[in-house]
């Protein structure tokens, strides 16, 4: 298959697409853990409890035509092949705990992959809807649509004081977690972040990078999510995730400017040879290559790279993960077989731009 | 110890994974961890090391220890009789075993609840339609009557009884029993 192909067909519409603020903001996410009555919940629930939700899944998917975001389609987790499943994971689409350690999970996936609802994960239903850009509200707006939607066909575990039941009482009341990632090469390179994430986690945020809070994020990327899911209305915890989420672009683009004034040569050289490492690599683990087309979107942002187009990293940071370098490949390949893989692939992608000029 | 993932290398990181109730130590030197966290990093990292620390959390509650004592203490243990989970257990795994754990544990919920969400143990947010009008009538209610609060310190009163009549009439549509004391 060519590269223009297979990238057409693996990337969805959050990657692909420019949101509100997406010099800064990759993608929104919000996601929804609700639960069936009486049914216990899936770290004791039984083969039969399980099977029975995902028919009743089906049924209201057959019942109901609900289309408002495209067609859906249900796949159970066991009838996915291993590597099919790992590329799920990869474009976030269902987690790492449903691919890995649940026979009876399912997920109902609409055409532009922009709603993904899994199924028998750590609680029974989780709406999943991510946007590109800042769009928490609009992304909100969709779950809450999906979420009525189910809610006329199931009735969904809730009492007046706990909200919504879950299996962790980290995720009880509203059942939300709203998640920002960003990109947030300046105030790496200034070394702002260390002052900004004890901050942020004072207010009740999650600030993620790689190995969680405080450590190396890969390729300065950071998620940022709320923590508290009680006693606040899902408008107040997306508002108040919004109002940081601003923050940090505004500080990430002075940060930018106070660079470009202060080191601007500096900072040319550094694009430009992450730029020359990804056009001419053999060889590129994960951390290196993350790193690099973190430069090289930065460089795309700052203006000094004009050929290139801005979705570039967010593609790339998805399309070498493994599972999709496998499925690009073909076929299993060993840890050093897909380093020689990722380059390869970052290379003919870069040429792939190069040459349309 | 010796990477699980590799056999080859010392294991630098050491977590407890639940599954379907059960748990499983994992050892992973840097190099497997990284592969791994390669894949968890981009979901979010949630579930990977959650239960561990919620786990570690809770224990650590001198509220929810005593508490917890106080049940053993007691003559039968305090268990679901939906899904037979006991406190002891959620402490331990960090999860309910359903919707019933919420109402059999009730009692013992709001320290570890007012832990987990700053302080907060009740829910202010989205209701199911079927559960119908009555509750979403109070919580309108209660948050008009905060606002009338703020708004009576703040010196806005013209605001404020704008809020008060408005409030009146909600109530007006409340069945008589709902309206809660004051
Ligand atoms: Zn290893
Ligand atoms: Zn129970």
């Amino acid at each position: 298959m060519s590269l223009e192909r297979f990238i057409n067909q693996a990337v969805s519409s959050w990657m692909s697409e420019e949101g509100p603020d997406s010099d800064i903001v990759l993608s929104s996410r919000i996601r929804l853990a609700r639960n069936f009555e009486n049914y216990k919940f899936p770290t004791l629930f039984s083969h039969e409890e399980a099977q029975s939700i995902i028919l009743k899944m089906e049924e209201i998917l057959r019942e109901s035509n609900f289309t408002k975001f495209g067609q859906m389609e249900l796949l159970k987790i066991d009838d996915i092949q291993p590597l099919q499943k790992r590329v799920l994971v990869e474009k976030h689409l269902i987690s790492p705990n449903l691919a890995e350690d649940s026979p009876y999970g399912a997920v109902l996936l609409t055409e532009n992959e922009e709603v993904s609802i899994m199924i028998n994960e750590e609680d029974h239903i989780r709406i999943q809807c991510l946007f590109p850009g800042l769009q928490l509200t609009e992304a909100l707006e969709a779950a809450n649509e999906v979420d009525d939607w189910l809610e006329s066909h199931i009735h969904f575990g809730f009492d007046e004081k706990h909200g919504y039941l879950t299996s962790c009482p980290t995720n009880v009341g509203t059942g939300l977690r709203a998640s920002v990632m960003m990109h947030l090469p300046g105030l790496m390179l200034t070394q702002q972040i260390n002052r900004i994430i004890p901050a942020i986690n004072q207010l009740g945020l999650v600030v993620r990078g790689i190995y969680g809070e405080g450590s190396e994020a890969l390729g300065n990327i950071f998620q940022i999510s709320n923590q508290i899911t009680l006693g606040k209305s899902e408008e107040d915890i997306c508002r108040d995730l919004k109002g940081v989420v601003s923050q940090l672009i505004s500080q990430e683009r002075s940060a930018r400017e106070a660079l470009r004034k202060t080191s601007n040569i500096q900072l040319e050289d550094r694009v430009f040879r992450s730029y020359g490492v990804l056009s001419n690599c053999r060889i590129i683990e994960t951390k290196e290559a993350a790193k690099c087309l973190s430069d090289v979107r930065l460089g795309i942002d700052m203006g000094y790279i004009d050929h290139l187009p801005k979705n570039i990293l967010n593609e790339l940071m998805i399309l070498t993960q493994p599972g999709f370098l496998q499925q690009y490949a073909g076929g299993h390949l060993r840890a050093n077989e897909r380093d020689i893989r990722r380059a390869a692939l970052i290379r003919e992608r870069i040429k792939m731009e190069s040459d349309k000029r | 110890m010796i990477c699980q993932e590799c056999n080859q290398r010392p294991a630098a990181l050491h977590f407890t994974k639940i599954i379907n109730g059960e748990k499983t130590e994992v050892n992973l030197c840097e190099k497997c961890a990284q592969e791994k966290g390669e894949m968890f990093m981009i979901n979010g990292g949630s579930g990977f090391t959650f239960n561990n620390l919620l786990a570690g959390l809770l224990n650590i509650d001198p509220t929810v220890q005593k508490q917890n004592q106080n049940t053993f203490h007691q003559e039968e243990v305090l268990q679901c009789n939906k899904c037979s989970m006991t406190f002891p257990q959620f402490i331990k795994v960090g999860r309910f075993g359903c919707a019933h754990c919420y109402e059999t544990f009730k009692e013992q919920l709001p320290p570890v609840l007012r832990r987990l969400h700053s302080g907060n143990w009740s829910h202010s947010g989205k209701i199911p339609k079927r559960i119908g009008g009555s509750i979403h009538l109070k919580k309108q209610v209660e948050n008009l009557k905060n606002e009338l609060k703020e708004l009576i310190q703040q010196e806005e009163f013209e605001k404020a009884a704008k809020i008060r009549d408005e409030i009146r009439t909600l109530e007006k549509e409340l069945p008589s029993s709902s309206k809660g004391g004051e």
